[in-house]
């Protein structure tokens, strides 16, 4: 892993040595970080991902920012040490060393959170490289699959079988760089819902389909993404993702999975899932299998409104362009449960296999 | 047959005189408590001399001297170095009410309406039976009257006990002594207070003051030279109402009435009088005694029709800003001190000036409301602050702006003392016991354009004051974070103690290359004297901001409830 690498440390020593000189040389010191939001990525169409775009942000030393310099500084300090001592902390331990800072403390998590995430895009690196992990988990798993782990105290290879965990599932650890796999399943299934995720692993589709089963819970976790990214790369298997039928599930779920974020633009690049195609629920899907709706709130017209104007990766694609106006006009969405409408294994009888056998059709 | 009721009833209708309606509605004139009446009783006195002096143009200098005679007595002697007064009219102006020479004229003076001494006269003989006695001398060259003088109640007339000639060592001046129940307590509405504060608006009068626990307290002038003498003016027709005009018009000696208005009315020529009458549908040669009612009411509409020119406002007198600064100087120790007079304006036809000075800051409170010392020609006003229309402008000025806070409608808080002065030929009071200025919309307007010009003075003081706490307190925050920065790269970069603190030097410098030098914005005040301060302050927890309190302060005063309807209905009819 990264954290015996010098490089990240080189680099913070470079960073540190310039804010040093620059001090003596008695002129303002600066931490330039790339700016993290939408506005500062593109939409790479070749390498399928958010890439960054110049935009950067310069935290000048001056009175009014000195506390926030002080901060990141220590922050800069408290990473050097956690890779040179071969440890991590997670945000929430970083945020308790600060307590340590006297006046220079954080006072919520929030802000120290902030700082860190200052601090990895300044390195341009992933958080986990500079010695400070997550507390979130990744996701569960199900289905046609090896995940060979080490023994924390012997080193030992661990193998598990994702095939035995019965009517439960594998978690994605918080790093998942360390893991390799074996499958022979043909294709990866992304769920949004831990619903929709039992009743598939209940009914073991995965056996079925000869598939692994994802459940993302939501927005997926840096982890999650990875961990998708690793298994499609290594053994050349298409993703297919099955969410809500919304513009949240389309705009966030979906696009972050898929070309990630804007706060992590500086490390999208491997902390998403280019293939990933969208299986449903689509608007035509609504139209097609007769499904319950829900109307579209004030926000959901927003969400849309909105994509369809500053998203660099719905700009870029017509079919979704076309997705979410038809979803405007209809002016409903539908859940991935409507399909029980039809009986509680209508997803798994005909829905899936239906959806699967035309490929082609799916979203991009 | 029995005689009709209205024979019977007829018996008892008579004429009240005016002096007995005054010994029974004391209240009307300011002395419906003890304490007030003393504070009443040598305010009129003093107020007399100075307005004298300053007609005669005397710099003045005035003795009070107040004896606790026990029992709630109270032996008052007030003497001058005025012009005295011509033997004859020692009686009419001691002891007859409402004979006086201010009433007839508009010009800047502290009394108005020839009430108030023997209004004073009256209630010292209602209350201890004893006569007042005068002294006056008009000049070296001429003898010294001396009166002993009481009222007639029911026909308004002088009773002269005693009339003699004495000697007398002054060159010229007038000195009374009254007895009278009252009682003395310190405070910010005791006369202590009052003479105070005239000593602040007029820097020019050496007051000398004896109160009843024999203290003389001296208030020596601060400047040598008098103001400039009241002008007097004619009144403006705009200011003039039907019964007036009926009045004038039957006194008049014009043999027209074209003539009758350039005569009595000032900014008034030919030209405009011919307009009032054509206006009128009058002739301008018809004479004065013709008009009738309905004429003059057609009159009194033409004037109101007809362009005329304000009156002339070189008449007024104020206080002047640096004055009111300086007096505001001596009484508060604060912070901060700005004043402002600002152009005449007119109500009515009168002209009139408001002047406002603030005192800020120092050991003022700062969570209580703010003070106001009112003045109205240069006299203080103690009472009724609810009631009068400064009270009311300050309370309608939006504070905020200026950096205190105020709640909707009240008065502002914060460590603020106001000083508000009007001066005109003409002041509306409420009532005849002087205490609150009238309502008039025009009068409340200036008084709020004064005291935003000097408030946008404060506001740009507070904020500056703000601004300064700000540098100071960012400076002690880069102080604060400027080792962690120094810890935290030493703690990267592995560098020695003595780089560390080449570091925390050089950051110094950075951070504070740019920033001005730290002012103490506060002003110097020398004038400050904290003995005079002291003076009035003994006692205050029974001070009373309005007349309700007053009433009903159950110290066994003998206070009649101030009546509030009645007052109001005196003030039309008088």
């Amino acid at each position: 892993m990264a954290k015996q690498q010098s490089p990240v440390l080189v680099n913070l020593r470079e960073k540190a040595e310039a804010v040093y000189h620059k001090i003596l040389k008695k002129q303002q010191p600066e931490l330039d970080m790339p700016l993290r939001a939408l506005s500062n990525v593109k939409y790479d169409d070749r390498g399928g991902y958010f890439e960054l775009m110049g935009k950067k942000k310069a935290r000048t030393l001056t009175a009014s920012t000195v506390k926030t310099f002080a901060q990141t500084l220590r922050m800069m300090a408290l990473s050097k040490e956690l890779i040179e001592g071969d440890d991590i902390a997670t945000k929430r331990e970083a945020y308790y060393v600060s307590k340590n800072w006297d006046e220079a403390r954080f006072n919520e998590q929030p802000e120290s959170d902030a700082i860190m995430d200052d601090v990895e895009a300044m390195m341009m690196v992933n958080r986990e490289q500079i010695g400070f992990i997550p507390e979130e988990k990744g996701g569960d798993i199900a289905g046609q699959m090896i995940v060979i782990d080490r023994d924390a105290d012997n080193g030992k290879e661990l193998r598990i079988d994702c095939t035995k965990f019965g009517s439960g599932a594998y978690s994605i650890p918080s790093s998942v760089e360390g893991l390799r796999f074996e499958t022979n399943a043909t294709f990866i299934l992304a769920i949004e819902t831990a619903g929709m995720f039992q009743r598939l692993v209940k009914h073991n589709y995965w056996k079925k389909a000869n598939c692994i089963l994802i459940s993302l819970g939501g927005v997926p976790t840096r982890a999650c993404r990875r961990f998708i990214r690793k298994l499609s790369d290594e053994h050349k298997l298409p993703v297919y993702v099955f969410a809500d039928g919304d513009p949240y599930a389309y705009g966030s779920i979906y696009r972050t999975l898929k070309v990630g974020s804007g706060n992590a633009a500086h490390i999208n690049q491997f902390f998403c899932v280019p293939q990933a195609k969208f299986l449903g629920v689509t608007p035509q899907d609504i139209i097609d299998y007769k499904l319950p709706t829900h109307p579209l709130k004030d926000v959901d017209f927003k969400k849309i409104k909105d994509l369809i104007k500053n998203d660099p990766f719905i700009i870029h694609h017509k079919e979704w362009q076309k997705a979410l106006l038809q979803m405007s006009t209809m002016k409903v969405r539908a859940e991935q449960q409507a399909l029980a409408k039809w009986g509680l294994n209508y997803v798994i009888e005909k829905y899936l296999p239906d959806k699967i056998k035309k490929v082609d059709g799916f979203l991009p | 047959m029995e005689q009709p009721i209205a024979h019977e009833m007829a018996k008892r209708q008579r004429e009240i005189g005016v002096a007995e309606f005054f010994s029974r509605n004391r209240h009307l004139l300011g002395f419906d408590s003890k304490r007030k009446a003393l504070l009443t009783t040598i305010k009129e006195a003093v107020d007399n001399s100075l307005d004298a002096c300053e007609e005669a143009e005397i710099l003045p200098e005035i003795h009070v001297e107040v004896i606790d005679m026990g029992s709630d007595r109270f032996r008052v002697i007030v003497e001058d170095n005025g012009p005295g007064i011509v033997k004859k009219q020692i009686p009419n102006i001691f002891a007859r009410l409402l004979y006086g020479s201010k009433f007839f004229k508009l010009a800047q003076s502290r009394g108005q309406q020839g009430i108030g001494i023997s209004a004073s006269v009256l209630y010292a003989q209602l209350t201890t039976g004893k006569p007042a006695r005068i002294i006056s001398k008009i000049s070296p060259n001429d003898p010294a009257h001396y009166y002993e003088l009481k009222i007639d109640t029911q026909k308004n007339q002088p009773l002269i006990m005693t009339d003699e000639v004495k000697e007398w060592s002054k060159e010229h001046g007038t000195r009374i002594e009254l007895d009278l129940e009252g009682s003395y307590l310190g405070g910010s509405q005791s006369m202590d207070q009052y003479l105070k504060q005239t000593a602040i608006v007029n820097p020019h009068v050496t007051l000398i003051y004896t109160n009843p626990k024999a203290e003389q307290l001296i208030f020596p002038r601060a400047v040598e030279t008098a103001p400039p003498k009241a002008v007097e003016i004619k009144p403006h027709p705009y200011g003039v109402e039907l019964g007036t005009l009926m009045d004038l018009l039957r006194a008049t000696k014009a043999p027209s009435v074209q003539s009758f208005f350039v005569n009595e009315f000032s900014r008034v020529g030919h030209g405009t009088a011919k307009q009032i009458c054509q206006g009128a549908a009058i002739l301008p040669s018809t004479k004065p005694a013709e008009i009738n009612r309905d004429m003059a009411e057609k009159l009194i509409k033409s004037i109101q029709a007809t362009k005329i020119v304000a009156p002339p406002t070189d008449c007024i007198s104020p206080i002047g800003a640096e004055l009111l600064e300086k007096g505001l100087k001596k009484e508060i120790n604060a912070e901060f001190y700005c004043a402002a007079t600002r152009p005449p304006n007119v109500y009515r036809g009168n002209p009139f000036v408001i002047e406002a000075g603030f005192a800020y800051g120092g050991e003022q409170l700062a969570d209580k409301s703010v003070s106001i010392y009112r003045f109205a020609n240069r006299v203080p006003l103690l009472y009724q602050q609810g009631a009068c229309a400064s009270a009311k402008a300050v309370m309608s000025t939006n504070w905020r702006s200026y950096g205190l806070s105020q709640s909707q409608g009240s008065l502002p808080i914060g460590p603020l003392t106001i000083a508000i002065h009007i001066a005109s030929v003409w002041v509306p009071f409420t009532s005849e016991s002087k205490e609150a200025i009238a309502h008039y919309p025009e009068i409340i307007r200036e008084m709020r354009l004064a005291l935003q010009e000097v408030g946008r003075q404060l506001g740009s003081y507070i904020s500056k004051k703000r601004r300064m706490h700000a540098e100071s307190k960012k400076r002690d925050y880069i102080q604060t974070y400027i080792p962690h920065v120094s810890d935290a790269l030493k703690e990267i970069l592995g560098f020695s103690d003595s780089d560390k603190e080449t570091v925390e030097k050089m950051l110094v410098s950075i951070l504070e290359k740019h920033r001005g030098e730290l002012k103490d914005v506060a002003m110097e005040n020398t004038e400050y004297n904290e003995e005079f301060a002291r003076i009035g302050k003994g006692k205050t927890s029974d001070d009373d901001d309005g007349e309700e309190r007053s009433a009903d302060n159950g110290n066994g005063e003998d206070c009649k409830a101030p009546d509030k309807k009645k007052n109001a209905g005196y003030q039309q009819t008088l």
